[in-house]
């Protein structure tokens, strides 16, 4: 398969943040959930390379923020320089949950914090958030396309293929499904959940549920292609030399619709994140303290956060570019199954 | 001279534009209050942004905040409680006298009083709004507070303008009762209650000439999803050191808005006049531009409300929910209870949560409450260590990862319920699931839709743990019967209770009902102090902070005096006036 030049930029965009997401733990200089109660609502540190005598130093460095009695008003305590150090040791993380580790990429030391993109009301590390987070938003995109796709996949060529009542039946059912109201569900689910239930399976369930309701658009489509796909002369003659149906199926039939599964991928990976934002902005997906972007973004329900501290609105910002790069991809391979199917 | 005619030009113009009063200024019978404010200039509206519309104009059915803010511009009580001194005063009933066995209460009506239709108030209106409010059929709000060991009040007309009230028992605060029971048009409202339509009567679709009050303000128009407009009640029973008859403002204009912010936004153009409390985030927001825009926000302190996390102690969870039951048995224990008050850090919470605008609480009374707070009770300290020390000596240890287990090896965890619609809450959920973090509780923070928290905490008992608030409308302990008694309907953290539960709660319910009847002020406050502290220790609920309440007006509006008490801003809305 070629790949065109307009989607180098995006893939290689998502690759890069996929894999930093999946090293969120070495990257970020702070645990998601670790509050500097001290430092509510602090901007985003200032990296200085130069000192106040107008010195340069090769290794940047930043200035403590100290606040006086006003709630969040800082100012940088110019006494004391804490140069940013790489490859520190602090708060150990869990890599893919595969092994337990203590080494950070960056840190200051302290009494000092490092929040690049400023923190939270509790005093936690937004860039660390963001990227804890991205473990959790980009995941939950990833397992629910996976799950509606493979969903889709498997009853919308079971729909084509056969036809007959099992196809009117499935028919039906997806229309049922595409007229579910997943929000109202989620929250009836939510509601019925035993309390003490942990988060991170509460999570896995909610995703679940997403991707299994979000099947039925892949389906149709699936279904569309197998049935003129099962039409063609080469599938009716490799029948008419006695092919077993799972040879037609898997030879001919499901090949055809790899441009459609590829697009849809794209197109239902960002809404799927953006499904695990809406939830966790409403306060039904990820509990706290846990990060994901729903959850950071859900502080700015409130006017005042929004209009005080703008660095508290940036993962909003953050979230642009990376929808952006999987609707490139979408475009892309769209207008390639557009093209090959004439 | 010219100031003689002056006033006089005054009167004429009133006189003229109310015929109504014409009649009552010739007989001269009608005995005013003389208002103690700063005298002003009458006119102008004061718009005023609710946060959802009222559901009724019914005193007797309304329940929630915007019909109550509306109904009490519009009603009036024959006593009243004075939100700033906190004590009572003289209003519809111009004078009482007590008997010696302090059960027999016997009120002066003023004379030659109106509803705001021109009809006129004597003893017969009083008798039937009583015999309204106590009707078991009418299912009246204030019927609980009307009952004194679940027997009613009797009231007996004595002439037109005297009415007595027997009492089952002496009742400490019964002149505080007379608070917030207005008094309804007799001439307007015998026939649907007889009729049993009382509680629908009233309602949003009530034409103008149908509803009638004795209160400020009477209503001019409502306009669904936009606007009540109250207009000035011409017969309005106060008058100023200058005679002019109260209310100064012509009219007050309800608009409805969806949300705190949507509030505040409207308040911050100018479009409304007051802000009836804000959250001390929106309060800095605004705090910038006061000077710029004209407007002035006041910090009154520490209000009556007390937010507390608040453990299930029900018994009637074993074999129904066994994850709940066997998470009770840490909770029952007194010392658990006592280790999760300490190892909270509630100025975190007064700083992060309210950005210093709230004060921690020991107990269930805040600073606020200057006639009943316990001052003697000391304030909470955090201290990890000395909740580890607890922890420890109520049979609790560690495994080396750092979790607690208890006696029987099982880990610490429980859920934490809290309204999802409540920001504060929520944050204060997080904050106090970090600080048990550091004791090795795992906590799980539940936002939950209110309702649906309520349902779990009075009905099921399917709840671990909650964080709530509690606030009476009063300052008087009386108000808190149901909370304190073991048989209480709000004893939120065991309902149901026929005999008491625990040996203190049965010394709460001693020193509850002792107060009740105390006629002694000064013993009445050491008995509740003694609630206090055994609140303090025993900690049923673990008081958390409360909050400061939050306000305010245009500058130009005067005689504003926002007060702690609930209506905080409007409670005088007759002396308000806009200065030119």
């Amino acid at each position: 398969m070629r790949v065109s030049r307009a989607i180098v930029l995006p893939l290689m965009f998502l690759l890069f943040l996929h894999l930093i997401v999946l090293v969120a733990g070495f990257v970020t200089p702070y645990n998601a959930a670790t509050q500097f109660r001290e430092d509510p609502f602090a901007p985003p540190s200032r990296v200085h390379f130069f000192d106040v005598n107008g010195r340069f130093h090769l290794r940047p460095f930043v200035y403590d923020w100290t606040s006086g009695v006003e709630f969040a008003k800082y100012v940088e305590d110019r006494n004391r320089a804490f140069p940013i150090r790489f490859f520190v040791t602090g708060n150990a993380y869990s890599v893919a949950g595969l092994f337990r580790w203590n080494l950070h990429l960056f840190g200051v030391d302290e009494p000092a914090h490092l929040f690049l993109l400023g923190s939270d009301g509790y005093g936690r590390d937004q860039f660390s958030r963001f990227l804890f987070g991205g473990q959790i938003s980009l995941f939950a995109g990833l397992l629910a396309a996976f799950l509606s796709l493979s969903l889709g996949l498997l009853l919308g060529a079971a729909a084509g293929y056969h036809g007959g009542a099992l196809d009117a039946a499935l028919m039906r059912t997806t229309e049922i499904f595409a007229a579910l109201p997943w929000l109202y569900l989620l929250l009836a689910l939510r509601a019925v959940l035993p309390l003490g239930f942990d988060p991170a399976p509460t999570f896995l369930l909610i995703i679940a549920v997403i991707g299994i309701v979000g099947w039925s658009r892949p389906a149709r489509l699936v279904r569309g292609i197998v049935l003129s796909a099962k039409e063609h002369n080469y599938v009716l003659a490799a029948r008419g030399f006695g092919a077993t149906e799972l040879y037609l199926l898997r030879r001919h039939v499901l090949p055809q619709t790899r441009g459609v599964v590829l697009t849809q991928a794209t197109i239902l990976i960002p809404q799927y994140i953006l499904a695990e934002v809406t939830l966790s902005f409403l306060g039904l997906g990820v509990a706290e303290p846990m990060a994901s972007w729903g959850n950071m973004l859900s502080a700015l329900q409130q006017y005042s956060i929004l209009t005080s501290y703008w660095w508290m609105i940036v993962p909003g910002f953050l979230l642009v570019p990376i929808f952006l790069s999987y609707y490139i991809l979408a475009r892309s391979f769209e207008s390639r199954v557009e093209s090959s199917s004439y | 001279m010219r100031d003689l005619i002056k006033a006089l030009l005054g009167k004429l113009v009133v006189l003229m534009c109310f015929p109504g009063m014409l009649v009552l200024a010739a007989s001269g019978t009608e005995e005013f209050l003389v208002a103690n404010s700063e005298p002003g200039a009458s006119g102008g509206k004061l718009v005023v942004a609710e946060r959802s519309e009222p559901k009724t104009l019914n005193p007797v059915t309304a329940l929630d905040g915007p019909s109550r803010d509306v109904i009490r511009r519009m009603t009036a009580d024959l006593i009243r409680i004075n939100r700033n001194t906190q004590r009572t005063e003289a209003a519809l009933a111009k004078s009482w006298t007590v008997s010696p066995d302090k059960r027999t209460y016997t009120l002066k009506l003023r004379r030659g009083i109106r509803f705001s239709d021109g009809h006129t108030f004597d003893a017969s209106d009083v008798v039937f709004s009583f015999q309204v409010y106590l009707d078991e059929k009418v299912h009246s709000v204030q019927r609980d507070l009307l009952m004194i060991d679940g027997k009613p009040l009797i009231v007996t007309k004595l002439d037109p303008y005297t009415v007595r009230f027997d009492l089952p028992k002496a009742y400490a605060a019964a002149e505080r009762l007379f608070d917030s029971i207005a008094m309804l048009p007799r001439h307007l409202l015998e026939i649907p209650y007889k009729e049993g339509k009382l509680a629908s009567a009233w309602g949003l679709d009530v034409a103008a000439d149908q509803i009638a009050g004795l209160g400020p303000f009477r209503l001019k128009e409502y306009v669904a999803g936009q606007r009540m407009v109250l207009e000035r009640n011409p017969y309005y029973w106060k008058i100023d050191s200058k005679r002019t008859r109260l209310p100064y403002l012509q009219q007050i204009v309800y608009i409805f808005v969806p949300s705190e912010d949507a509030q505040v936004l409207r308040f911050e153009v100018g479009e409304t006049d007051i802000l009836n409390r804000m959250s001390a985030e929106n309060f800095s927001v605004l705090e910038k531009d006061q000077q710029v825009r004209g407007f002035k926000l006041f910090d009154l302190g520490p209000g009556l409300e007390y937010n507390f996390l608040l453990f299930n102690l029900n018994d009637d969870t074993a074999g129904r929910l066994p994850e709940i039951a066997g998470h009770e048995v840490w909770f029952r224990d007194q010392k658990f209870r006592q280790a999760v008050s300490t190892a909270i850090d509630r100025n975190a919470i007064v700083k992060l949560v309210y950005q210093g605008r709230a004060v921690s609480l020991a107990s269930q009374v805040t600073p606020g409450n200057k006639l009943w707070r316990n001052d003697a009770l000391p304030k909470p300290q955090y201290s990890l260590a000395n909740a580890r020390a607890l922890l420890r000596t109520a049979g609790f240890r560690w495994r080396p990862d750092g979790t607690l287990i208890d006696a029987a090896g099982q880990p610490v965890s429980f859920s934490i319920l809290v309204s999802a619609s409540n920001a504060q809450r929520k944050q204060m959920a997080t904050l106090i699931q970090a600080d048990l973090k550091q004791l090795g509780i795992t906590v799980q923070v539940v936002p939950m839709e209110f309702r649906a928290q309520l349902d779990r905490i009075l009905q099921t008992h399917d709840y671990d743990a909650a964080i709530m608030a509690l606030g009476s409308g009063d300052a008087d302990p009386t108000a808190e019967m149901n909370v304190w008694l073991s048989t209480g309907s709000t004893h939120l953290w065991h309902l149901g209770q026929k005999q008491p539960a625990t040996n203190w709660e049965a010394e709460i319910d001693r020193l509850m009902q002792a107060q009740e009847s105390e006629t002694d002020s000064q013993k009445r406050k050491r008995e509740y102090d003694q609630v206090q502290e055994i609140v303090a220790t025993q900690l049923p609920i673990i008081c958390l902070v409360s909050p400061n309440i939050l306000v305010g007006a245009k500058a130009r509006l005067t005689n504003f005096e926002p007060a702690i008490l609930d209506h905080y801003t409007l409670w005088n809305a007759d002396e308000l006036y806009w200065r030119p």
